[in-house]
């Protein structure tokens, strides 16, 4: 099959659903003939206009706002709004507008949009361009929160995304912007709550997002020289968050590592180790791991960094900590 | 602008239906029947009707949290509204919106909004959607003199301006923020001033004058759907009560008594009533009739509103998420 970068997967994807639905328009800070920071958005301003593919001022709360009226009001915008850390300049926008308004008003209108935003550190930003604290949009019930780790799944998924009529909160990784995979050149969708069985072993289930997926699968070659099996399943998405394959793996393994690169406080890990007590506690082997990062800001120096990023040096350990269980 | 006999019958009505549905709301309020918040309009009823004189049931407002006026004059069914303040399934958001979410998508009633400022951007963007589908829909924006301090108030009217789009920003100037006066609030007099930084009109008019309201908004209204952008109409005005029912003694501990009777004497619908008259545009006995009439559409939305049911406790539950596929 043909291979695409994640950026490109995306940025077919945006393609696709403008040429089929004259409703999608795309809004965000120098999207349009720089073609995104990231190039995510590069050719399509030239290919649909400065009326569909709008550069806007430095402006969050405005347009991811005029995203919400637009969406209110007959259109399917998508909100670019680079890293993850500018969200905050529009939570008001996102929180307590776009993810409410179908419920205050008792389920009359909708706003069927997506805020596109990425994470991820690694590339001595600092702590205010390379946080990834995607999980603090799952807290806020009326969200969709997507969260692609591959090209396959970035295309499809943000197909979805824009066909959905709910609010989508698109979560990016930096680092894979770059990363090469097949995409099929059709147009196709990850449908929401489906996760996916990244590689299948017998001994510990990593439940893992983003950048972690191919982080783990690294790790996993490693412990398969110790005649260690990983599982690693990758959500896509983490509302809707598909309990019953995480579960079921968890049954199989008895063992639940969760590698997820978000503060480690309150971020999807807890959620996940939270529901594995809750509900499947009798399975467990062995306590519930936590690979995340730590509850610091990201640090600027090099050698800082890479110690903070969540990796392959931390999975190893953690899995073979859980394997003292038996 | 010679506005017809018609005309000034129907604003007279609908400032009387704004002032005699919050009457209610007073007494109910006193009395434990209406629960929550209830920040009344009581004043202010020429700026409402003024500007929703102007629009067609297809145009979209923006309102606040004081906002049973604006969504009345925008033509609101009267007796799902109290229903809705009442905290009842037939209310116009099934009872989980109450008084500060009031929305009704049949009208382009875009929602009141609990956030100061929050409606501003949600404007814009309806004002973006009429543009992006070509039709000549306005959107006429609701918000208050303190509101305009907020970051959204710059970001909203740069963008308009920028895309020269058909929204009607209304700053209803009733000189407080709670109870912060406008000279504590900010450093200028007149709030219009501001359009200038924007490269838009601006204007300043007295708020409790119907007439002026209405021929004001009526221009901007008609430069908004012929594509020339957008206006800042700032109304100044008073608010009668407290911000909220049970402020106490109305304010006073941040007002002077001598302040509110001074407003009420320049109350906007008898003024109205009185230029009627002396004009011979309608007689007191018809404009008594009138008064009636809406006391009697205010009985019939009180007991509507009484009779109905509350909403199921699963109900809660639902309306989250728009279904997909339905």
């Amino acid at each position: 099959m043909r291979e695409l970068s994640y950026a490109d997967a995306i940025n077919e994807a945006l393609k696709m659903a403008m040429k089929e639905d004259e409703r999608v328009v795309l809004l965000g800070e120098d999207i349009g003939c720089y073609g995104g920071i990231f190039q995510v958005t590069k050719g399509l301003q030239q290919e649909f206009g400065e009326d569909r593919v709008v550069d806007t001022p430095i402006s969050e709360a405005g347009f991811v706002g005029g995203c919400v009226g637009a969406a209110l009001t007959g259109m399917r915008p998508v909100a670019e709004l680079m890293f993850i850390d500018f969200s905050t300049a529009c939570m008001d926008a996102i929180f307590n507008q776009m993810a409410k308004m179908h419920y205050m008003f008792g389920g009359q209108g909708s706003v069927p949009m997506v805020v596109r935003m990425n994470v991820g550190a690694g590339r001595c930003a600092a702590a205010q361009h390379s946080q990834s604290f995607h999980s603090i949009f799952m807290h806020m019930p009326g969200l969709y929160v997507a969260i692609p780790s591959t090209p396959y799944d970035a295309k499809g998924l943000m197909l979805e995304s824009i066909r959905n009529n709910n609010p989508v909160i698109f979560v990016e990784h930096k680092k894979l912007y770059i990363e090469k995979g097949p995409v099929p050149e059709e147009s196709y969708t990850v449908p929401f709550g489906k996760a996916d069985i990244k590689r299948e072993g017998k001994d510990v289930t990593i439940v893992a997002t983003h950048a972690m997926v191919g982080r783990s699968l690294k790790a996993a070659e490693k412990l398969a020289k110790e005649g260690i099996e990983v599982e690693i399943v990758d959500p896509r998405t983490l509302v809707p968050l598909d309990k019953e394959t995480i579960f079921e793996s968890v049954k199989k393994t008895g063992r639940l590592l969760v590698a997820d690169e978000d503060y480690k406080t309150c971020g999807i890990a807890a959620e996940i180790a939270a529901l594995a007590a809750e509900e499947i506690i009798q399975y467990l082997k062995a306590p519930v791991a936590r690979v995340c990062s730590p509850d610091t800001p990201v640090p600027f120096s090099p050698q800082l960094e890479q110690v903070y990023i969540p990796e392959v040096k931390d999975l190893v350990p953690a899995v073979q900590n859980l394997m003292q269980y038996s | 602008m010679e506005i017809s006999k018609e005309k000034l019958i129907e604003l007279y009505t609908t400032m009387m239906k704004c002032r005699q549905f919050e009457e209610r709301i007073v007494d109910l309020y006193a009395r434990g029947q209406v629960p929550g918040l209830a920040h009344l309009y009581i004043g202010q009823e020429a700026v409402a009707a003024g500007v929703c004189g102007n629009l067609n049931d297809d145009d979209y407002i923006t309102s606040t949290h004081r906002g049973h006026g604006h969504v009345v004059a925008k033509g609101a069914d009267l007796n799902r509204m109290m229903a809705e303040l009442f905290g009842k399934k037939i209310g116009f958001c099934k009872g989980k919106g109450g008084s500060m979410h009031i929305a009704d998508m049949s009208l382009g009633i875009l929602g009141a909004n609990g956030i100061a400022g929050g409606g501003l951007p949600i404007a814009v963007g309806a004002g973006w959607s009429a543009k992006w589908r070509g039709t000549d829909q306005v959107t006429a924006c609701f918000f208050g003199d303190a509101a305009s301090n907020n970051g959204t108030f710059h970001e909203s009217l740069n963008l308009a301006a920028l895309h020269k789009l058909p929204v009607i920003f209304i700053c209803e100037n009733n000189q407080f923020g709670i109870s912060v006066c406008q000279t504590k609030h900010q450093a200028i007099t007149d709030i219009s001033i501001r359009s200038t930084s924007y490269g838009m009109p601006g204007v300043t008019i007295d708020g409790n004058d119907v007439v002026a309201v209405y021929e004001t908004t009526a221009k901007a209204v008609k430069r908004a759907r012929i594509g020339e952008g957008p206006t800042l109409i700032e109304c100044k005005t008073y608010r009668w009560r407290g911000h909220h029912e049970g402020d106490p003694n109305l304010g006073s501990r941040y007002r002077d008594k001598k302040d509110i009777d001074a407003w009420k004497l320049k109350c906007p619908i008898e003024r109205l009533a009185k230029d009627m008259v002396k004009n011979r545009k309608a007689t007191k006995k018809a404009l008594e009739a009138i008064e009636k009439d809406v006391l009697k559409q205010m009985d019939d939305a009180v007991a509507f509103a009484k009779e109905a049911d509350f909403p199921a406790i699963e109900e809660m539950y639902e309306d989250v998420y728009v279904k997909e596929g339905v």
